[in-house]
């Protein structure tokens, strides 16, 4: 276990080291460097910027500084269209807006998904596993961009029932979260369905039955716990995939989160941000997926740990 | 008479030793035809109606975005003055005027958008850049997938663990920020590239966003692909017939391209074919937050997009796209899992 953890980390690490050197030479080629504005400033004070921050330097000199800078002191520099904030403050202000969003929805989507796909694995070929799963398909066909819009629209203009701007009450939560966690519900839900109707034909199953254990008890004690496994394994991509829908329904539904700002930084083409930005979301979901890998091996039993 | 033989009897029957009619020997010749791999598959494929039928409509959805618009009356960039924002079916008064004194004038479908440009054409074109980034990104990954995976799993020991340690750590890379990161920093050297050096000129035209997906699909996407091809090689190369092809002096590449990469078409396929909505999931995505195609090509992320701020007045142009590209990814969805089914049922999940 513990041989395995050291190499999963140290495999993390060397991801986020490659992660962080790639961000650093794309933003060489980005021509004019930095400060290169509208109101493009004066040769004397690009050079007086340049000599403050250290361009003036080679660029292995640059990239040591860099990386010096980002290892030992966590700074992921200052932005560029917006005067003087600090990167880092801004994920401070805006992260846990975001957060607590992909939270809520990752919550949504794991407790919806799996009693679906189990109602329907246990109602197998009967018209309430075809509903489910005939939403399920179509909701694995549909973008969260295309859920988030005709929900707005829907809901927010043409009934006029919920809230579509900002995320200050709990009401201003249902519109996000319901686009963010539609398509990987389906996917749970086809996904617990799958494993579940290959664990309820196991011998196990019958045994349970057969030595007189309640429907009830059989279901949750053996079935269900075996047939969540593979959902396990979908959590990193799920948190991939609630990290991406952020950037898109967050914009849409107007919320101060640090998806719309990564959004708002690309349309700016404020670079500092974006890569800090983009440093910090890939380090994360590094470190999360490390955890999801380890989680996984401690619940399976049955795979080895090398 | 013969009746009446005693059934246990040794005595031979005469009748059996006459030739054999005609009809006769009829009844012996196997009718079946002999039933390969790829025939095999198409009929169990025909079988499932859920994919034919996606079938069906991904070939009319590639005659509406490839054939219809050489035909149709409107460009997707002319913008038609006095004929903006109109609503579905709608004329502008030039036009009504036009029809009045006679003169038939095409109608606009699903209306036009706020610089008068015809929205059924800009679909049509939406639809065509999407179907080709699918097309063209799951042709790139089939590519290096299958042969880094093949590589590996031929050659096995050292060059297969290190082969697959590199892609494990492209595996926990990212791919979502670094498209993003990509599309955004490569804009200006691409288009230097474009403006400078000749024979690069077609950068500009297919857009900088594109190149920048294809080249991220072609860095970091491959590697589930390669994952399949590996696993499956690895139980191949075992088989007897390698080990012939190996004593009768083939070299590895030979083995690789003729016996092993054939063995795993039906994975490739399917793998493949299931690449196309994912790429093209992606596509929308990256044109949604306003990095993908350049103006004035639509994409439907862009147009879905662009749809935002008039979603009050204007609610077609947003469901137009985002039905379409739903569409396009379900058939392509259920077209896959037909496929699976069809040709490789072990995949299945």
């Amino acid at each position: 276990m513990g041989g395995y953890i050291i190499k999963r980390v140290a495999s993390a690490i060397i991801t986020i080291f490659a992660v962080a050197t790639i961000t650093f030479f794309l933003m060489f080629l980005v021509p004019g460097g930095p400060f290169l504005a509208e109101k493009a400033p004066t040769p004397q004070t690009i050079e007086a910027l340049e000599k403050k921050y250290g361009l003036d330097q080679p660029v292995v000199v640059q990239y040591a500084n860099y990386m010096k800078r980002l290892i030992f002191k966590l700074d992921l520099g200052t932005s560029l269209k917006k005067r003087g904030q600090e990167i880092n403050d801004i994920i401070r202000v805006r992260f846990p807006v975001s957060a607590r969003l992909g939270a809520i929805s990752v919550c949504t989507a794991i407790c919806l998904g799996i009693p679906l796909g189990s109602i329907a694995a246990l109602n197998r070929e009967k018209w309430l596993d075809r509903t489910i799963m005939a939403i399920s398909t179509v909701g694995n066909a549909i973008p969260s961009f295309v859920v988030a819009t005709v929900l707005m629209y829907v809901c927010g203009v043409v009934l006029r029932i919920l809230p579509t701007f900002g995320l200050t009450s709990p009401a201003h939560y249902i519109l996000p979260v319901i686009s963010l966690s539609f398509y990987p519900t389906a996917y749970i839900s086809r996904l617990t369905r799958t494993s579940m109707l290959d664990v309820l034909g196991q011998d196990y199953m019958r045994t349970a039955k057969a030595k007189g254990l309640s429907q009830f008890k059989s279901l949750f004690k053996h079935a269900l716990r075996n047939a969540v496994l593979p959902v396990v394994t979908y959590l990193g991509p799920l948190l991939a995939f609630i990290m991406t829908g952020n950037f898109v329904v967050e914009r849409i539904f107007t919320i101060p989160g640090l998806g719309s700002e990564f959004i708002s930084s690309i349309t700016d083409r404020d670079y500092p941000l974006i890569m800090g930005t983009t440093i910090f979301l890939a380090t994360l979901l590094i470190i999360l997926n490390v955890f999801v890998d380890i989680a996984y091996k401690i619940i399976d039993p049955r795979i080895k740990l090398k | 008479m013969d009746d009446k033989r005693n059934p246990l009897s040794f005595q031979l029957d005469v009748s059996d030793f006459l030739p054999a009619e005609e009809s006769e020997k009829q009844s012996l010749v196997v009718m079946r035809e002999s039933v390969n791999f790829w025939k095999d598959g198409f009929r169990r494929l025909k079988k499932n109606k859920v994919a034919m039928i996606s079938l069906v409509v991904i070939i009319l959805i590639m005659i509406f975005a490839f054939v219809l618009p050489s035909f149709y009356p409107y460009s997707y960039e002319q913008q038609i003055r006095g004929s903006e924002n109109l609503g579905l079916l709608q004329y502008s008064e030039d036009e009504l005027a036009r029809r009045a004194a006679g003169e038939k004038v095409f109608p606009h479908f699903l209306g036009t958008d706020s610089l008068g440009r015809d929205t059924t054409i800009r679909i049509m074109m939406g639809s065509r850049i999407s179907l080709l980034v699918g097309l063209i990104a799951s042709a790139i990954i089939l590519i290096i997938g299958s042969t880094y995976g093949a590589i590996s799993g031929y050659f096995g020991g050292k060059i297969d663990m290190i082969m697959m340690r590199i892609v494990d750590i492209i595996y926990t890379i990212p791919d979502i920020l670094i498209i993003i990161l990509l599309s955004v920093t490569l804009k200006y050297p691409l288009k230097d590239l474009a403006a400078n050096v000749k024979g690069f000129a077609w950068i500009d035209i297919v857009g900088v966003g594109l190149i920048s997906i294809f080249i991220v699909f072609s860095l970091l996407y491959w590697v589930g692909m390669s994952r399949i091809v590996r696993g499956q090689i690895l139980s191949l190369k075992e088989q007897d017939y390698v080990i012939a092809a190996k004593a009768l002096g083939a070299s590895s590449g030979r083995i690789i391209r003729k016996h092993l990469l054939t063995n795993t078409i039906g994975t490739l396929i399917v793998t493949t074919t299931l690449q196309i909505p994912s790429a093209i999931f992606t596509e929308s995505f990256l044109s949604f937050i306003g990095l993908g195609v350049s103006a004035p090509m639509p994409s439907l992320g862009s147009m879905a997009s662009q749809a935002l701020n008039g979603i009050r007045s204007y609610p077609h142009r947003l469901m137009a796209p985002a039905i379409m590209i739903s569409i396009i990814i379900l058939s392509f969805n259920l077209l896959g899992d037909g496929l699976r089914d069809a040709f490789d049922p072990k995949l299945k999940d």
